[in-house]
């Protein structure tokens, strides 16, 4: 059995922010009596992760995601509550602790922007104490993993956005850290680039065994890489499970559309137990309950003789915009 | 701490800012002109205050030029580590990406101080030594190891009092975020340092030897050099540096727990 690499327990975390209502008087309002108010943004939270999983963290923007993973990774302190990463205290940042993690900011970069990657790689080399030949190849295994070769030898500013997030990753890896902290890796980038680095995400997981917690907006990046995922809203965990369970659970059914050969088999069909959305001459269009769906379709499938059928899932990104509005 | 590695971190930050100076020839160019220039603006304008006057606080021009010799070092040393360094901090707390910072396994005081470096400050050292050389000919002075070893401590406290004060206002970048104005006024008041600590009145005195040690910096390395300072001024400067180095540190590291990086 694998054993818990994070476990949170009661996690608050509360800003001091200062509201400025607007014109010219609000501001200088603003500047000589700045009324400031206590914002909890991360609620009593719990979860554990064990070693190796990959979980995305769901939410709408605002939900206290990207706290959440500062707070693990240390960078936060909790107002309250017990948190434990890697057997450490993440805000310590003991040297031990910080070996272990990378953080990844699809919005932020720690590549020197006038330098080649391949430099910002050998100082990351040198802070985390790797030998330069030892260096040297994990550039070479990780640049392989990443298809990005000569690229590394261009200043970061003449990279494409694609290209950057690779080096940027090349360079957050280099210390084989066994916890990823991924904040919207993809954000900005193409459909294909996206694609590979989830791909490359998911190799490095299967291959190093690292946990990889994932925030993003893109559902792709969730779909392909988290079997696991924790829905964060307003600061509170509002699902923690399969991916799959949250996705029945928010929508259970399925919409089937058929054409038949004669209405005479549309009538037919009306008789069977299903939910009818729409009838269009030969064409009928019912919804079946997911847990159904397998059996509904093969009795239709026996009875009669269809010229066409198309089955119709909400777009996931539609499902899960349901949990970032209303709470569920 | 692990010297050899801080060593060879100190060596990449080097070669990276060398890297990146290298990438825009015409300013260094700029920057290596304006060094020169601005030695000799300086200099001309300590020429304009003895022009009708021989004695400006008990130092006569050739003596004065000693203080200008060590002030242009230590806007060079400023030039070179403090401006390029302790200006960023302002930007690695607005756009949070202090975070990287903070998640390497280095001290980040370290880092947010010694990551950059601009080359054309050392020519500035350069010409502040080259400066001194020639008052060494033109006061008589007589030469020893031994005013040398005073001269270099005197120097390293006077770098490291205007290190701290420069690095415990970029520190409070943490709660109030802009505060890059604040180390334009201790520049301005590096300023003052040009002219010698007896010729300004005493309450202004005090003030640029307490407050504000900016008159502390340079005159007492120039009084090293013209064996003027007593033995308690080269005590007493050493002990405000250590001071000031421990609580700028100390300082760092209570501002850390308040910082709440930049939303994504």
């Amino acid at each position: 059995m694998r054993k818990n690499i994070i476990e949170v327990k009661d996690i608050t975390k509360s800003f001091t922010i200062s509201a400025k209502t607007p014109g010219i008087k609000g501001t200088l309002r603003h500047f000589f009596n700045r009324k400031t108010i206590e914002k909890k943004v991360v609620k009593n939270i719990n979860f554990e992760i064990t070693e190796g999983e990959i979980v995305g963290f769901l939410g709408a923007n605002g939900a206290g995601k990207t706290t959440i993973l500062k707070i693990l990774c240390g960078l936060l302190y909790p107002s309250n509550g017990y948190i434990s990463v890697a057997g450490s205290c993440p805000f310590k940042r003991e040297t031990s602790f910080l070996k272990k993690i990378t953080l990844i900011m699809g919005q932020k970069q720690q590549l020197i922007w006038d330098i080649p990657p391949i430099d910002s790689f050998y100082l990351n080399a040198s802070i985390y104490g790797i030998e330069k030949s030892e260096a040297i190849k994990r550039i070479k295994d990780l640049s392989n993993m990443l298809e990005i070769d000569s690229e590394l030898y261009l200043p970061v500013r003449k990279l494409s956005l694609g290209q950057r997030m690779k080096a940027e990753l090349l360079a957050a890896l280099i210390h084989k850290p066994s916890i990823l902290f991924l904040d919207e890796p993809t954000l900005g980038l193409d459909i294909n680039a996206q694609a590979n680095l989830r791909k490359f995400l998911q190799i490095y997981n299967k291959q190093t065994g690292a946990t990889i917690l994932l925030t993003s907006h893109y559902m792709k990046d969730i779909t392909y890489l988290c079997k696991r995922v924790i829905c964060i809203h307003e600061g509170y965990i509002t699902y923690d499970g399969k991916l799959e369970k949250l996705l029945t659970k928010l929508s259970p059914n399925k919409d089937v559309s058929i054409i038949c050969k004669s209405i005479k088999d549309v009538e037919i069909l009306k008789k069977l137990n299903i939910e009818i959305k729409n009838i269009n001459d030969n064409q009928i269009t019912f919804t079946v309950n997911k847990l159904d769906f397998k059996n509904t379709l093969k009795e239709i499938l026996n009875k009669f003789d269809i010229e066409d059928l198309h089955i119709n899932e909400p777009p996931i990104d539609e499902v899960i915009g349901k949990i970032l509005i209303n709470k569920k | 701490m692990n010297i050899k590695k801080y060593l060879q971190v100190y060596s990449y930050f080097n070669y990276s800012s060398f890297s990146i100076e290298l990438e825009y020839k015409v300013n260094l160019f700029i920057d290596l002109l304006t060094a020169i220039l601005g030695l000799i603006g300086s200099v001309f304008l300590l020429s304009i205050f003895f022009s009708n006057t021989d004695e400006i606080g008990g130092w006569n021009f050739n003596q004065a030029l000693i203080i200008q010799g060590i002030y242009t070092i230590l806007n060079g040393v400023t030039n070179t580590w403090f401006n390029p360094n302790l200006k960023e901090i302002v930007k690695y707390v607005r756009e949070g990406t202090l975070d990287y910072v903070l998640l390497k396994p280095i001290d980040s005081q370290f880092w947010v101080s010694f990551n950059r470096i601009s080359p054309t400050g050392l020519i500035e050292i350069l010409l502040g030594f080259f400066v001194l050389n020639y008052c060494f000919y033109i006061n008589n002075i007589s030469f020893t190891i031994w005013s040398l070893i005073l001269l270099m401590i005197t120097l390293i406290c006077s770098i490291s009092i205007l290190y701290s004060l420069w690095f415990l206002i970029s520190t409070t970048t943490i709660w109030f975020v802009k505060t890059w104005n604040a180390t334009e006024v201790l520049r301005s008041f590096l300023y003052m340092g040009r002219f010698p600590m007896d010729s300004f009145s005493f309450s202004l005195r005090i003030f640029f030897s307490t407050f504000i040690p900016i008159t502390f910096i340079t005159t007492i390395p120039s009084e090293v050099l013209l064996g003027l300072s007593p033995a308690w001024k080269i005590i007493l400067e050493v002990l405000v540096s250590m001071t000031f180095l421990i609580f700028s540190r100390k300082f760092w590291k209570f501002a850390l727990r308040f910082y709440t990086s930049a939303s994504s």
